[in-house]
C-alpha cells in the first residue's frame, strides 16, 4: 500500500473508531481503558522508530512521556500567573510538549556520537533519572508532592471530557502509525535500517548517520511528549514518581519486541495485546501484575519468536510460499 | 599542478601511545591501479580508515581531486567519489541484495547535484549493478543466503554504486579459492577500465602483482617502498621486512 493511499485510510480508521465508540460504548470505563490503550499505541510507535528501526534502545521513554505531561502542568499553571482567565487549549499543550520532549530528543541524538547499544541505552535511563530530580526539585510543579489538576468542565467535541481525551489520543495514534508507516519505505527509512545494520557502511554508502539520528531521536521523542501532554487531564493528578514511572519504559520496549520491530504494525499489535491484556488484568486481579505480565511475555516472545508477532507470521508465509 | 587525484602528505595517526601511521606520502594518479600491502598491523586498514574519514588523522593533509578533505565526514568523502569495500564485509542484513545497493544510490547518486535518479531508474541501475557481479538471480535474497565470494562481490558493488573516482578495495579476496580470486580480480580489471582508480590492499600476493601498475609497501607505519611492483618487491627494505634479517 503506497503512503499516499495509507494516510487516508489511517485517518478513515480514526474517524470511524471514534464515531463508533462514541455511539456505543456508554460506560466511562472503556474510554479510561481505551485510552491508556491508544497511549500505549503512540509510545510502541514513537519507540520502535528509535529502536527498531534505526537500533539504538531508549530506556529513558518515561522522561520523554513525562516532560510532555509536566509541559501541559505548565501551560495549566501559566494563565493563573498572567493574571489571566484564558486557557491554553490541550491541542496546543501536545504541540508545546511535543516541541519540548523532541527538544530534549535532539539533545539524545548527540549522545549517539560517543555512546553505542548498551551504553546509549544507559545514557537514556540516566536522562530519565536527571530529568525526574529535576522535576522533582522543581516547585512550580509541585516537586516531589505532585500537582492537583483541574479538568475543564466543558469538553470540545461534546460528550465528557475522558471522551475527548479518548478522541485526541485516538487522532495521536493515527497520526504516529501514519508516520511510521511513511518512515518505514521511505529514503529516510532505508537510511535508519542502514544504520541499525551497520552504522560504518551506512557512512560509506553515503548515508548521513549522526543527521538521520538526529532525526529519529528528535521525532521519537516528539511523539512520546506528545502521548504524555494529555496525562495531567487523564489523571488530574501528576507526580514525578508515577509520570517518570519506569513501567512506561519497559513496556514501550516490549510492546515493539512482542509484535515485531521491523514493521509500522509490530508496535501497534503489541501496544494492543499487552495495553489490553494489562487493563484486563487490572480490573480482574491487580494492576500489580501488570509488570510481571508485560516480563513473562517478553522472556516467551525473545525465546520463541525474537522477531515478534510479524516475524512469525512472516516466517510462516515464506515457508507457505516454499511449499 | 600534478594530475594526482588523491594526494597525502605527511598523514600521521596515533592510538594513544602506538604510533600507527607516520608521516606518509601518498600520491595516486587518476586511472592507476594501486596496490597497498605490508604485514598485519603494518597501517594499511588504518591509512584506508584515515583517507576515507572512518578514522581522523591526527597530522597531515588529504587532498581529494583538488580539494582539502581534512576534517571531512566519512558520507561526505563518499559523495565526493571515495569508495570503499570493507575487509570484512558489512552487509546490510536486514535488507535484499537491491535495497542494499539501493541505499548508495539513494543516498550518494541522488544527494549529489544536478543528478536525480527516478525510482525506476533506480531499481534499473540496481539490478545492473548487481549483474555486474554476477548477483542479479540473487537480487531478492538477503546477504545470509550469500556465498564468502558473493558478500565480497556485494561489498564491492555497494561501494561502484556510489559512482566512485577512487575505490579502496581492502582485502577484497581474503579467504577465497583460487577460481573465486580470479573472478573477483576481473571485476576490479572491469571497474578500473570503466575509469575508477582503484588501490587494491591485499595480502595475496599474486593477486597484487597482477593487478597493480604500482605498488607501495607500509611497515610499521610507515611508507618503506613506492615504485613499480617488481622493483618495489626487491626493494632490500620489503624483503627485510616480509622475510627477516
Amino acid at each position: 500500500m503506497r503512503a499516499g493511499v495509507f494516510w487516508p485510510i489511517a485517518v478513515a480508521v480514526g474517524v470511524v473508531f471514534v464515531v463508533v465508540s462514541r455511539l456505543y460504548l456508554t460506560n466511562e470505563y472503556f474510554y479510561f481503558a481505551g485510552y491508556v490503550v491508544l497511549e500505549y499505541i503512540v509510545l510502541s510507535t514513537a519507540w520502535n522508530i528509535l529502536g527498531g528501526y534505526t537500533g539504538y534502545t531508549n530506556f529513558g521513554t518515561g522522561a520523554f512521556f513525562a516532560l510532555g505531561a509536566y509541559s501541559s502542568a505548565v501551560l495549566h499553571k501559566l494563565p493563573a500567573l498572567l493574571h489571566t482567565t484564558i486557557q491554553v487549549p490541550l491541542p496546543a499543550m501536545i504541540l508545546v510538549g511535543g516541541i519540548v520532549s523532541g527538544i530534549v530528543g535532539l539533545g539524545t541524538g548527540y549522545l549517539s556520537l560517543r555512546l553505542r547499544g548498551v551504553f546509549f541505552a544507559i545514557a537514556t535511563l540516566a536522562l530519565s533519572i536527571v530529568a525526574q530530580t529535576l522535576i522533582v526539585n522543581w516547585d512550580f510543579v509541585g516537586g516531589s508532592r505532585g500537582i492537583y489538576i483541574i479538568r475543564p468542565t466543558l469538553a470540545p467535541l461534546g460528550g465528557g471530557y475522558i471522551q475527548y481525551l479518548f478522541t485526541l489520543m485516538t487522532g495521536l495514534a493515527v497520526l504516529s502509525v501514519g508516520i511510521a508507516r511513511s518512515i518505514e519505505r521511505s529514503r529516510l527509512g532505508l537510511g535508519f535500517a542502514a544504520i541499525r545494520d551497520d552504522e560504518m557502511a551506512a557512512e560509506a554508502s553515503g548515508v548521513p548517520t549522526l543527521r538521520l539520528k538526529l532525526i529519529s531521536t528528535t521525532l521519537s521523542g516528539a511523539l512520546m511528549g506528545m502521548a504524555g501532554a494529555p496525562l495531567p487531564y487523564y489523571v488530574t493528578y501528576l507526580d514525578p514518581a508515577s509520570s517518570f514511572n519506569l513501567a512506561y519504559a519497559v513496556n514501550s520496549v516490549a510492546m515493539p519486541v512482542i509484535g515485531g520491530m521491523t514493521s509500522w504494525i509490530g508496535p501497534v499489535i503489541g501496544a494492543i495485546l499487552l495495553g489490553t491484556i494489562q487493563q484486563l488484568a487490572t480490573v480482574t486481579i491487580s494492576s500489580a501484575l501488570n509488570l510481571l505480565i508485560v516480563g513473562a511475555l517478553l522472556i516467551l516472545f525473545v525465546i520463541i519468536a525474537p522477531n515478534g508477532i510479524v516475524g512469525l507470521v512472516q516466517s510462516w508465509r515464506r515457508r507457505r510460499e516454499a511449499g | 599542478m600534478t594530475d594526482a587525484l588523491l594526494e597525502v602528505r605527511g598523514l600521521g595517526k596515533r592510538f594513544g601511545g602506538f604510533v600507527a601511521l607516520e608521516g606518509i606520502d601518498l600520491s595516486i594518479a587518476r586511472g592507476e591501479r594501486l596496490g597497498l600491502i605490508g604485514p598485519n598491523g603494518s597501517g594499511k586498514s588504518t591509512l584506508v580508515n584515515c583517507l576515507c574519514g572512518t578514522l581522523h588523522n591526527e597530522t597531515g593533509t588529504v587532498v581529494f581531486d583538488g580539494k582539502p578533505i581534512d576534517g571531512m565526514i566519512a558520507h561526505e568523502r563518499t559523495r565526493l567519489g571515495l569508495a570503499r569495500s570493507f575487509q570484512l564485509p558489512k552487509p546490510f542484513h536486514s535488507m535484499n541484495l537491491v535495497d542494499n545497493i539501493r541505499i548508495p544510490l539513494l543516498y550518494t547518486v541522488n544527494a549529489r547535484s544536478g543528478h536525480h535518479l527516478s525510482d525506476a531508474a533506480i531499481g534499473e541501475r540496481c539490478m545492473e549493478l548487481l549483474s555486474d557481479v554476477g548477483l542479479a538471480d540473487k537480487a531478492r535474497r538477503r546477504p545470509r543466503d550469500l556465498t564468502q565470494v558473493e558478500m565480497r562481490s556485494l561489498e564491492l558493488a555497494r561501494a561502484v554504486a556510489t559512482q566512485p573516482t577512487l575505490l579502496f578495495a581492502d582485502e577484497a579476496m581474503a579467504g577465497l579459492s583460487h577460481s573465486e580470486i580470479e573472478e573477483i580480480l576481473a571485476v576490479l580489471l572491469r571497474l578500473n577500465e570503466q575509469g575508477i582508480t582503484i588501490v587494491l590492499i591485499e595480502h595475496i600476493m599474486s593477486a597484487v602483482m597482477s593487478f597493480s601498475t604500482r605498488l607501495a609497501v607500509l611497515v610499521a607505519g610507515h611508507k618503506i617502498a613506492d615504485g613499480p611492483p617488481q622493483e618495489a618487491i626487491r626493494n632490500p627494505e620489503v624483503e627485510r621486512a616480509y622475510l627477516g634479517e
